[in-house]
């Protein structure tokens, strides 16, 4: 069996009282299209901060291409190909697209500390800011400060900037979220074009993109990971529909 | 490699992301005006020369603040410091004002350094605390260390002439305000070239979101750390700057109302855009200039006035009002808008 891309091992997080994370282990493998999803409070977020190292967790480990990164920061374990997106967007409103991309592929190809060389002049950058902004539909808004693009151009730009990094392991937090109905379908042509070699982990509220996309499903609740399987599987497990798919069931 | 014609996407690209390595018109005639100024007004060059010192000292709180976010009250640590190091090394006898001027930039320099760790945890007011607290530690140092200093009663001190050619001081004023010029013009366009640099973009990140900066694996600390240390070097070339041309220093160079004054020069011309702690120096030292010459008690509370005006109508909204009075004082110009 091939060496998984990220792996928890018995993952905890503890708020005070709060048991927000109950021992949680599981893998993605390359180019996994893995699902996570559970009830509002099942600890996501809490999962993906563990994951991210946003947060440390109180027990367990975080493993990426079998190495422990569970002391590593955020910002080191994005250099070794573990990438992620904001349930909020999290962008630089004041710098335009091409400017965060620019940032973002000098930062994992190591020109980021150049301080002499005005950015956008090596032509392999522009290049791989052109493929981006191509790839996710933003040529027209390109030079625009973030702040005033459309909202599902941002969420677009989140997914851009997250791919930007180049990672192994993409952690994507609820992508679609907030996004208008006619704008839905640009952020799910976005995913399903993204690299097949990079893993995927998608946490979504939305039930229809979950089952497009995923060709796995983990389902979280309360903290604890109830089981795991195809998207059939899931959509057949009683105990899913109970605490889960039972709530639009009505 | 890519074909050889570029797409028209490219060349916007490209045009975008340069769009401000080009040095623009009004840049070139502002700095032509400087140093005009300089030639055209000898009697007024120690002025000029103050104006252009607090310019650089402003423009090192401009490094952390206006590209970084990062807050600060204590840059007088680093002015005087570099005052005090240049001063003392003048008085062992080496007097040659460019040595002097780096050896200050150094030492403040290694100061910012080793105090830069203690600015990556917490908020802006620990930041404003910790600042603050590292300045006064350097002004009791300088106080009771007379032996070095002078103590209280500063240090006194002849230069040598600048690339032993121009004599500086109060016989070479206008040669110290060339001198100042210089440095500032030197030191500027570095600032300049930084800020458009991938290291100054990442600034620019760990300003608007320090979370999504960390995201993309920018090492948000270091980044803050070699940020400090410039500003810490530029504030001292600054301070060095000051010691030189008047040839002596005093503890009131580590005094609190440096660091406020220098944020309130820098807050004035507008944070960010490099130039706005010059523009505001030479507001402020102006206003001071011609108010305390009418009302010489006064002079602080015009100053203040203005600061609540710039901070509650805000910069773009007077800009805007400046714009719309200009062209109606044009008459060709308003009948064309009014048409």
């Amino acid at each position: 069996m091939s060496v998984p891309a990220l792996e928890a091992r018995g993952l905890v997080k503890q708020f005070g009282a709060l048991l927000a994370t109950d021992d949680v282990s599981f893998t993605i493998q390359a180019g996994a299209r893995q699902a996570l999803i559970g009830p509002n409070g099942a600890g996501k977020t809490t999962l993906i901060n563990l994951l991210t190292g946003v947060v440390e967790p109180t027990e367990g480990q975080v493993l990426l291409q079998d190495h422990n990164v569970t002391a590593l920061s955020s910002s080191q374990r994005v250099r070794l190909g573990l990438s992620r997106t904001f349930q909020i967007n999290q962008l630089f409103p004041h710098l335009t697209p091409a400017e965060s991309l620019g940032l973002a592929i000098s930062e994992r190809n190591g020109s980021g500390a150049d301080f002499w060389r005005v950015a956008g002049t090596r032509p392999a950058i522009v290049a791989e800011i052109e493929e981006l902004l191509t790839r996710f539909g933003l040529e027209g808004e390109m030079d625009q400060p973030t702040r005033k693009l459309p909202y599902g151009k941002q969420r677009l730009l989140e997914i851009a900037l997250a791919l930007a990094t180049r990672p192994r392991v993409l952690l994507l937090d609820e992508p679609a979220a907030g996004v208008p109905e006619e704008e839905r379908q640009d952020i799910l042509a976005a995913l399903s074009a993204l690299p097949a070699d990079v893993a995927i982990l998608l946490i979504e509220h939305d039930m229809d993109l979950v089952f497009t996309f995923a060709t796995r499903i983990s389902v979280l609740v309360a903290g604890r990971l109830l089981t795991e399987g195809e998207p059939e599987e899931i959509a057949a497990d009683e105990r899913v529909r109970a605490v889960y798919l039972g709530e639009d069931a009505g | 490699m890519r074909a050889a014609q570029p797409t028209a996407t490219t060349r916007r690209l490209e045009a975008h992301l340069h769009r401000r390595a080009r040095w623009r018109w009004p840049e070139i005639v502002f700095w032509v005006a400087a140093l005009g100024a300089i030639v055209v007004l000898p009697s007024r060059a120690a002025l000029i020369n103050e104006i252009l010192i607090a310019g650089l000292f402003a423009l090192s709180l401009d490094l952390i603040l206006g590209l970084t976010g990062i807050v600060s009250l204590g840059q007088a640590a680093f002015f005087g410091l570099g005052a005090y190091s240049a001063a003392i090394l003048a008085s062992k006898g080496f007097a040659d004002p460019t040595l002097g001027l780096l050896f200050g930039a150094a030492i403040a320099a290694v100061l910012g350094l080793a105090t830069a760790p203690l600015l990556l945890r917490g908020g802006d007011l620990t930041r404003l605390m910790v600042t603050l607290g590292v300045s006064l530690m350097l002004g009791e140092l300088a106080n009771r260390n007379g032996w070095l200093t002078g103590g209280a009663d500063g240090l006194n001190f002849s230069m040598g002439k600048v690339l032993g050619l121009f004599p500086i001081g109060f016989t070479g004023q206008r040669n110290a305000a060339l001198y100042s010029f210089a440095a500032l013009f030197i030191l500027f366009a570095v600032a300049r070239r930084l800020a458009q640099s991938p290291f100054g973009l990442a600034l620019a990140a760990i300003r608007e979101n320090r979370l999504r900066a960390g995201a993309l694996g920018i090492a948000t600390s270091r980044r803050i750390v070699a940020i400090y240390t410039v500003s810490a070097a530029y504030a001292g070339a600054a301070g060095a700057l000051l010691a030189e041309t008047t040839q002596i220093v005093s503890l009131d160079l580590f005094d609190f109302h440096r660091s406020a004054d220098v944020m309130l020069m820098l807050i004035i011309g507008g944070a960010g855009y490099l130039y706005g702690g010059i523009i505001g120096a030479a507001v402020f030292i102006v206003l001071r200039d011609v108010i305390s010459a009418a009302t010489p008690e006064y002079w602080e509370f015009w100053i203040g006035a203005l600061l609540v005006v710039l901070v509650l109508i805000g910069r773009e909204r007077i800009h805007d009002f400046a714009v719309r009075a200009a062209s109606s004082l044009a008459p060709d110009a308003a009948r064309g808008d009014a048409a």
